[in-house]
């Protein structure tokens, strides 16, 4: 560990800056705790990936320059999506490839990015946490974030610490949620199709809070839940591993 | 073959809604991929195979002008004939053309993908010329005038009770009463059926799995030894297959032998792994009289050298639709094409065009299990992307589409903007929603309301929350 605290870039993520703030700010709160010191860089809005696999590469290229150029300052880029952070991680630096200037740039960004909660564990060797959540869970592992950064058992590691929590394993949980981006609604039936299984299994489990890294998987599921009428409530994990789970549950209102 | 890709949405519903399709589906989504992982883990170099395999193909794919010669050469040297056919067109051509001269009335096949893709049968059929598959899928789904739903299990589509049905249907010379209720004793029907049509045929047709250069041979890979039957008893046999079928020696061969049936069906090898060089010499106790080989390219060279290079590594196991979410909600007519599932969503643009196509590389969820189960590591999402840029370059996806990720990069290009304007929208939003936190409908979001509720934002985005934070803690941000 270096003797100054770590400082972190949190790229938030558009859904979470849209849809659910509060996973931002557990995010703070968990990497605060683990001694970071945090800036949210105000340029930010996306990381590009719905046009980059929209086949929209010029865009693509375009919002990645302006990421990567907001984020260089940072010792690391945390962000708490294994979506966002593949593509930043993996896609900006085959993006640039061509570009002479820019691919050293992209590279060297890549190596300072991470997922919130392999960075937690991997990189600030975070071997628990300090928070409280009475109930089964079941966590999803997201497609990006398992094949292309390998985030299986990190999750699960900090889970284990949460006092009062139990994790009951999801059949198929490596298995796609069927969100895909724009594909859920530029394919809507073929993603109903798949999703119908994922929530057919989360009811299986018989938690009754599930749990994944990535909102927009989180909001596909959730959706489909509520649709459906049961009654699994849904989190990102990095409110449950921050103890923030005071608001209500994603697709939930005030009223229940 | 009937292209129907274009139609590919119309596809989809139609498989949804096909309740026996459904009922067929639920084996693929377990068999396979059980029995796939559990022969893969038994094998410690597993991994290092996959590169080794890797490797060969990508030497070959390299040098593939010097080893087709090779081959051809060889080939040659053993009394056989290679026939080069640029287009399927071509290769109906050359196949019907050595049909005829031979006099042909029956042609019995192997199992042939590229047969399909060319079209072959129909070609036959409608020049007088009787094609008898002998492999049992695809017998099945020759009685019931379809194509292969899955490249390695054609007829995988298809329910027990079905095929009983259609043996009925179509074996009527056999008793009525006959007990068809186990599928140990429809495989015996069909092999008394064909057993007849092996004895008939005039000319046999297989597929290939491997040309190998170094020798002239031909190799196939079936489980019911109807290869060896197709390609022994007429006085003909034809080998189709495509350019990328090229490995070097037989050593490579058996490097990627080694993958094929642990990826496919989780078996060690397959049973019958069946080697043919040229015609029957005479020491030989069988084997044909004259031996062709139709090597097809129809797009593949046009890969060569592209971002889609990668996808000519390609050895048709099939793990990657076993593996697919959507080849599992739809199966492999959907696709409308002739290659189903991940392989079939960047391999059937580059043979068919992507215009009639442009559908299959979209509809992924880029999810990466077909990659990450693929034995000669073709990224094959990173492909289907590069097909979406193609598209998006020459105009062809829908005009919304374009113009709505148009529209979103434009703000997302310009973050005071893009702060504003979505500032306001979720703060509508989230008034609009805060009292039930989700909306059943809204106004154009009826794709994703139309199978799902849309959680509500929490009112406040994170970076105007985040701000107001700051400054009540007196930092500035």
């Amino acid at each position: 560990m270096t003797l100054t605290p770590p400082h972190v870039g949190l790229f938030v993520t558009c859904l979470v800056d849209l849809f659910r703030p509060s996973v931002g700010f557990a995010a703070i709160k968990l990497l605060e705790e683990a001694g970071c010191t945090i800036d949210v860089p105000a340029s930010q809005t996306c990381c590009g990936q719905p046009a980059y696999n929209s086949g929209d590469s010029a865009d693509a290229r375009a919002i990645a320059k302006s990421v990567i150029e907001a984020f260089e300052p940072y010792d690391y880029v945390v962000a708490p999506s294994g979506s966002c952070a593949g593509m930043l991680k993996k896609h900006y630096p085959a993006l640039l490839a061509d570009d002479a200037q820019w691919r050293p740039r992209a590279e060297r960004l890549a190596a300072h990015t991470f997922e919130l909660v392999s960075f937690l564990t991997d990189v600030l060797g975070v071997t628990s946490v300090t928070a409280q959540h009475d109930g089964t869970v079941t966590y999803h592992d997201s497609c990006s974030g398992l094949r292309e950064l390998g985030i299986q058992a990190q999750p699960r590691q900090l889970l284990g610490s949460v006092d009062g929590l139990q994790l009951l394993e999801l059949k198929n949980a490596d298995v796609c949620c069927g969100f895909g981006g724009t594909f859920c609604v530029k394919y809507p039936d073929l993603s109903n199709a798949i999703v119908e299984r994922k929530t057919a299994d989360i009811a299986d489990s018989g938690a009754e809070t599930l749990l994944a890294g990535d909102l927009g998987c989180l909001m596909n599921m959730a959706g489909k839940l509520k649709r459906e009428g049961r009654a699994t409530k849904s989190r990102h994990v990095a409110e449950v591993l921050a103890g923030m789970t005071d608001v209500p549950a994603i697709g939930e209102g005030v009223s229940e | 073959m009937n292209l129907t890709a274009d139609r590919f949405k119309d596809n989809v519903r139609v498989a949804l809604d096909d309740d026996q399709l459904q009922r067929a589906l639920t084996h693929v989504r377990s068999n396979f991929i059980e029995k796939r992982a559990k022969s893969v883990a038994a094998l410690p170099e597993f991994e290092a195979l996959r590169e080794a395999a890797r490797a060969v193909k990508d030497h070959a794919l390299a040098h593939l002008d010097l080893y087709l010669e090779a081959y051809e050469t060889r080939v040659a040297e053993s009394g056989g004939h290679v026939h080069y056919a640029e287009t399927a067109s071509d290769a109906r051509d050359v196949i019907l053309d050595i049909c005829r001269k031979a006099g042909a009335r029956t042609v019995t096949k192997g199992k042939s993908m590229i047969a399909e893709e060319v079209d072959l049968n129909n070609h036959l059929e409608a020049h007088g010329i009787e094609p008898v598959e002998t492999d049992l899928g695809e017998y099945i789904i020759q009685l019931r005038g379809e194509v292969p739903s899955h490249i390695i299990a054609p007829a995988v589509h298809v329910n027990q009770d079905q095929v009983e049905s259609d043996f009925r249907r179509v074996h009527t010379h056999l008793a009525a009463d006959r007990d068809l209720t186990e599928p140990t004793s429809l495989l015996a029907e069909a092999r008394g059926i064909l057993r007849d049509r092996f004895l008939a045929a005039d000319v046999g047709i297989t597929g290939a799995n491997f040309l190998v250069a170094e020798t002239g041979t031909s190799i196939i890979v079936t489980n019911e030894g109807n290869g060896d039957l197709t390609q022994i008893l007429p006085r003909i046999h034809i080998v189709i297959a495509s350019i990328e079928k090229i490995v070097p020696t037989l050593e490579d061969a058996t490097t990627i032998l080694r993958l094929l049936a642990r990826s496919a069906t989780g078996q060690d090898m397959s049973v019958y792994t069946t080697l043919s060089t040229g015609p029957r010499r005479p020491d030989d106790p069988d084997g044909p009289d004259e031996y062709h080989v139709v090597i097809l390219d129809n797009g593949r060279t046009a890969m060569l050298g592209t971002e889609f290079q990668d996808m000519l590594r390609c050895i048709r196991c099939g793990a990657c639709m076993n593996h697919c979410p959507v080849y599992h909600a739809v199966g492999g007519h959907a696709y409308g094409a002739t290659y189903p599932g991940p392989m079939g969503q960047v391999l059937d643009p580059a043979i068919f065009g992507l215009k009639a196509t442009h559908d299959l590389p979209n509809a992924s969820t880029f999810c990466g299990r077909c990659e990450s189960v693929c034995p000669m590591k073709i990224p094959l999402p990173k492909m289907m992307r590069h097909w979406r840029d193609k598209e998006f370059e020459r105009g062809l996806s829908p005009a919304p589409q374009r113009w709505g990720i148009r529209a979103w990069a434009f703000f997302a290009r310009r973050p005071a903007l893009y702060r504003f304007a979505t500032g306001l929208m979720i703060r509508a939003l989230g008034n609009l929603g805060s009292d039930r936190g989700r909306f059943r409908m809204l106004p154009l979001a009826g794709g994703w309301t139309a199978h799902r509720d849309l959680p509500a934002p929490e009112g406040r985005t994170f970076m105007n929350a985040y701000r107001a934070r700051a400054k009540s803690k007196g930092r500035k941000t």
